[in-house]
């Protein structure tokens, strides 16, 4: 077992890169491609499930840097400039792998017949984008780590700007320009952590920092965590800088919404939870007030914005900037619950935001359609699709039993801990999404069926179903068990959080 | 008879035409095609004197990687040339961007129907000028390599004779051209009178003796004028008013090679003049150039709709990003910034030549397919092209997994070591700014409608291993860049 522990995170990150690679040279039949695609794409995530299944919580066990020491690689890959293939999780990384890898099989099962056009690249593009997604968060060493971030822009960009609806280029390349412009900020305070350390190695520029070690850093630390941070807030996307999202998820192909919301976004705060507390506690602590008002805008904001949307899925996205909100809320806590709240909103999220756009996904095959005035009356030609929709859009709205309950407690109740009012101002997102949600649901399924045309929609069909089921089963897996995950995270996020001594005695005294 | 033996002791020994041996059989097989083309058929003699050029390019790639031999490197004629794994190196990259050039020619000519074997002459020419320029170390044969090489890219800029641009394009590129050199020329001058020597290596011995890279005022001004003249040949700001106009008219094979091989001599050069030359001033006029030349490259470049002006201005930022890795201060080691410098020509090489090799292709007839409209929808017209220029542009974005992703990594490293901050963030904000107009190209090709149903040409052989070349290139480079940079290490051992 020992050997398959330590090439374990090379095979699952590079099992769809590898995958996508043959598809290319099979020939243009698109069943068999998609077969493929979906065999990939299990074997991926049956392989992930090695980690979670021998995740080590023996605190003995661990690295000092608290990551997993069975899975740990870390060989040197280009000798100057110091260049390691350092890979390895933590309770914080190893969930975001597990729910990209479970996010992409139901996203080739969604796409099967959506995408009829140029359908080889189309799962080409998914492959690459699932290694990408998992280089970014099993990556140790920040070369590494860029190098993968930079890796999913293209074929996101090319996922949407190929495969999507109307005003499809304005969206890739609003999405590609947001987040290159600020990721390169984030290049340059990698390399200039380079020229001070002399390494790429997250642990090792790490240990530099904590123990002083680092020449100039607090003139520039201000400055490095505005660099990284710019990065993540793109991606996240924090108001102001979420603009680009209501456009790429409009226009995005279904699974293309799915990836981008479910895993994609949680690039951005997985990087301001390990990169940004991990490196500079002090410029987080220093900055958080501002980031947790730009927080709990987007949290009021985008369910503002989110109620009043005509457009199914721009509703859908823009609730996806609020509860993103959350998750920044819960990070810049410093607080044990908030961020293992945050963490657990940001699994939740994948799943049921993910399923969501898999339902928007499906009605619009059928309809050509997103506008919510278009529906009313489904739960009569379709009641499945609208259990299954209900069952997803309570645990969205974080119904207890159901996964966004968990995270959202934990978040606010973290948020009280800090600072009372953060607390009272978060808590209002939880009820805006329940109004823009229920509303949603109200509108397109009960009532009359308003449209003649939508009498003869037909209900889920089996593989629809095969796609839906697993994210319920998990929405409510998540909700009952929420231990099974929180295990792995509290400790990593305790790790993290043990870095700013002050600050957690601080968070206790209150 | 004495007077022969005199003659015959004077002359260099036999070891030292080894050192110049690539620049040897280039000149022969060039002389060779000039002898040729006039008694050969008219009819025939195009893609028989491509052969021979082909042939000779090998050849003058064969000697190269003979001449790689650790037994052959040194000094060769009184001091003037030095063979090192420094110079073999760019050797190799002009011998290779010469090769690839006569590949991704030999139909274009036939499309365009110029009819001149003195065109793979002069690609020859031209290539020993540039070999000669990175093992040169003597200001005065560097002038004269560079003149070779310059007026050899003078005439090929002209070679689409039907069209008034093209002509225009070489006139200008030669008169302002010559002016460049002149400014050269009196800045080699100045450092004579500054130094006593024209040799690189005394010029750095007199100019050491300075404390904190300083000299006397008469070096300055001959360290600037040498960059004018330098600068003008990479096209880097503010010496870049010629590169538009004369990438728009010159022939897109022969763009592919004045926009690589020679900057990669002149770069070569230059990293002779102002490191072994201990060239005093240099962080600042470096750090200048490099700035305007990212911001002025990449800003005209969002703007321009033919598809070879804007890689004309993406040479301009390239070049900038390529300065950055020169801004080394006189007390800091400088062996990793020469290193960043060589894999940057190299990788740029790759990437540039070809997608100037694709730009020619689609251009057709009389270069008249060169607009970003000509390109739309090419994705659907011919996919295979579209996904290889793809990848040229994704490289020149700098996106992971391939060369230009490294390259942009490692100048952008040098200067965080370099403590210049100013300049790595104009250097990533510039890399961004430029993705825009790359993606624009890719986004036409992909994401519109073809305008015209007007089917591409099938890609003739010579041009398909031109591309495959090109492209294992830009990809090796990216995915395994470990043994280039292992042997650029052991070559810049001689700079510490």
């Amino acid at each position: 077992m020992n050997g398959l522990d330590r090439s374990i995170l090379t095979l699952v990150t590079f099992i769809p890169a590898a995958g996508a690679l043959l598809l290319f040279f099979l020939p243009r039949r698109d069943r068999e491609i998609r077969i493929f695609a979906l065999l990939i794409s299990l074997l991926t995530f049956v392989v992930s499930l090695h980690l979670p299944v021998h995740f080590d919580r023996n605190p003995a066990h661990l690295l000092p840097s608290g990551f997993q020491k069975a899975f740990d690689v870390d060989v040197p890959w280009i000798p100057t400039p110091k260049i390691h293939y350092h890979v390895s999780i933590d309770g914080i990384s190893m969930w975001l792998v597990v729910l990209t890898t479970f996010l992409t099989p139901l996203c080739v099962l969604i796409s099967w017949k959506s995408i009829h056009d140029r359908v080889k690249e189309f799962f080409v593009l998914l492959l690459v984008l699932e290694t990408g997604l998992i280089g970014v968060f099993v990556s140790l060493d920040l070369f590494l780590f860029y190098f993968f971030w930079e890796a999913t822009l293209i074929p996101m960009a090319l996922l949407i700007g190929v495969y999507g609806h109307g005003r499809r280029v304005y969206a890739a390349v609003k999405f590609f320009l947001y987040t290159m412009v600020a990721s390169v900020f984030m290049l340059a305070a990698i390399l200039w952590l380079y020229a001070k350390t002399g390494s790429f190695d997250f642990v090792v520029i790490q240990n530099a920092i904590r123990s002083g070690g680092v020449p100039d850093f607090s003139a520039a630390a201000q400055w490095l965590f505005l660099g990284f941070f710019i990065a993540f807030a793109v991606k996240v996307p924090l108001f102001p800088f979420h603009t680009w999202l209501p456009d790429a998820h409009v226009e995005a192909p279904t699974a293309g919404s799915v990836l981008l919301a479910g895993v994609l976004l949680k690039m951005g705060t997985y990087g301001m939870l390990r990169f940004n507390l991990g490196l500079f506690p002090e410029q987080a602590h220093a900055n958080a007030p501002w980031i947790v008002i730009l927080a709990m805008i987007g949290i009021v904001y985008g369910a503002l914005v989110a109620m009043v949307q005509p457009n199914m899925k721009k509703l859908i996205a823009y609730s996806s900037i609020s509860h993103l909100g959350f998750v920044v809320l819960g990070i810049f806590s410093f607080t044990q619950a908030g961020l293992n709240g945050a963490m657990f909103v940001m699994l939740a999220h994948g799943i049921s935001t993910g399923g969501l756009f898999m339902l928007a996904g499906i009605l619009y095959e059928r309809r050509h359609t997103y506008e919510i005035s278009e529906f009313g009356g489904l739960a009569t030609p379709m009641p499945a699709y609208s259990t299954f929709f209900l069952f997803i859009l309570l645990a969205s709205v974080g119904l207890p039993l159901l996964n966004g309950f968990i995270g959202e407690f934990l978040v606010l109740s973290g948020a009280f801990q800090a600072k009372a009012w953060w607390g009272v101002v978060g808590a209002t997102g939880v009820i805006w999404s329940a109004c823009y949600l229920l509303w949603m649901y109200q509108r397109v399924f009960f009532g009359q069926v308003k449209h003649e045309e939508n009498n003869s929609l037909l209900d889920l069909n089996l593989r629809e179903r095969i796609a839906l089921w697993p994210a319920a089963i998990m929405a409510l897996v998540m909700g009952v068990a929420p231990l099974l995950w929180l295990n792995a995270i509290d400790p990593a996020v305790h790790n993290v959080l043990a870095a700013m001594p002050q600050m957690v005695a601080k968070a206790v005294g209150q | 008879m004495m007077a022969l033996q005199t003659i015959v002791e004077t002359l260099p020994p036999g070891g030292d035409y080894v050192r110049i041996l690539p620049e040897i059989v280039l000149s022969i097989v060039g002389m060779i095609i000039m002898l040729l083309d006039p008694v050969m058929d008219e009819r025939s003699s195009q893609r028989k004197l491509g052969g021979i050029a082909l042939i000779g390019a090998l050849a003058g790639l064969a000697a190269t990687l003979y001449q790689s031999q650790q037994q052959f490197w040194g000094p060769a004629f009184w001091e003037m040339v030095r063979v090192d794994a420094f110079s073999v190196f760019f050797h190799f990259v002009v011998a290779a961007v010469t090769v690839l050039i006569i590949l991704a020619s030999y139909e274009y000519m036939e499309v365009q129907q110029i009819r001149a074997g003195e065109y793979y002459g002069l690609i020859l020419f031209g290539a020993v000028g540039m070999m000669l320029m990175s093992s040169a170390v003597e200001l005065v044969l560097i002038f004269i390599a560079l003149e070779i090489s310059s007026i050899s890219t003078y005439i090929l800029a002209g070679f689409r004779r039907r069209s008034a641009i093209s002509s225009e394009s070489s006139v200008k590129y030669f008169l302002l051209g010559s002016f460049a050199t002149a400014f050269f020329l009196y800045g080699v001058a100045l450092m004579f009178g500054a130094t006593g020597s024209t040799r690189i290596d005394k010029i750095g011995e007199a100019l050491g003796q300075y404390a904190n890279g300083g000299g006397p005022l008469l070096a300055y001004i001959g360290v600037a004028l040498m960059f004018v003249g330098l600068g003008f040949k990479v096209a880097a700001a503010p010496f870049h008013i010629w590169t538009p106009d004369v990438y728009e008219g010159a022939p897109s094979p022969v763009v592919g090679f004045m926009s690589t091989a020679p900057k990669a001599a002149v770069f070569a050069v230059l990293v002779r003049v102002l490191f072994q030359g201990q060239a005093p001033g240099r962080v600042w006029l470096i750090w200048v150039a490099a700035a305007l030349s990212m911001t002025i490259g990449n800003i005209a470049a969002l703007v321009q709709s033919n598809v070879k002006r804007l890689l004309a201005y993406s040479s301009i930022a390239h070049a900038g990003y390529l300065l950055i890795a020169f801004a080394v201060w006189p007390q800091s080691d400088p062996r990793s910034g020469i290193s960043a410098i060589m894999f940057y020509t190299a990788t740029y090489a790759a990437m540039n030549v070809g997608a100037f090799a694709v730009v020619g292709h689609l251009a057709g007839a009389g270069e008249r397919y060169v607009t970003l409209e000509d390109y739309s929808g090419l994705a659907k017209r011919s996919p295979g092209l579209a996904a290889i220029f793809t990848i040229f542009l994704l490289s020149l974005i700098g996106i992971p997994a391939f060369g230009g992703f490294f390259a942009k990594f490692y100048v952008f490293a040098e200067a965080a070591r370099e403590n210049l901050i100013g300049l790595l963030v104009i250097g990533v904000i510039n890399s961004a700014i430029a993705s825009y107009y790359y993606l624009r190209i890719i986004v036409v090709m992909y994401m519109r409608e073809p305008r015209e149903e007007r089917p591409v040409a099938a890609v003739p052989p010579g041009l398909g291993i031109a591309l495959a070349l090109s492209l294992a290139i830009t990809v090796f480079l990216g995915v395994f860049p470990r043994p280039v940079l292992d042997y650029l290490s052991r070559s810049v051992e001689q700079w510490h």
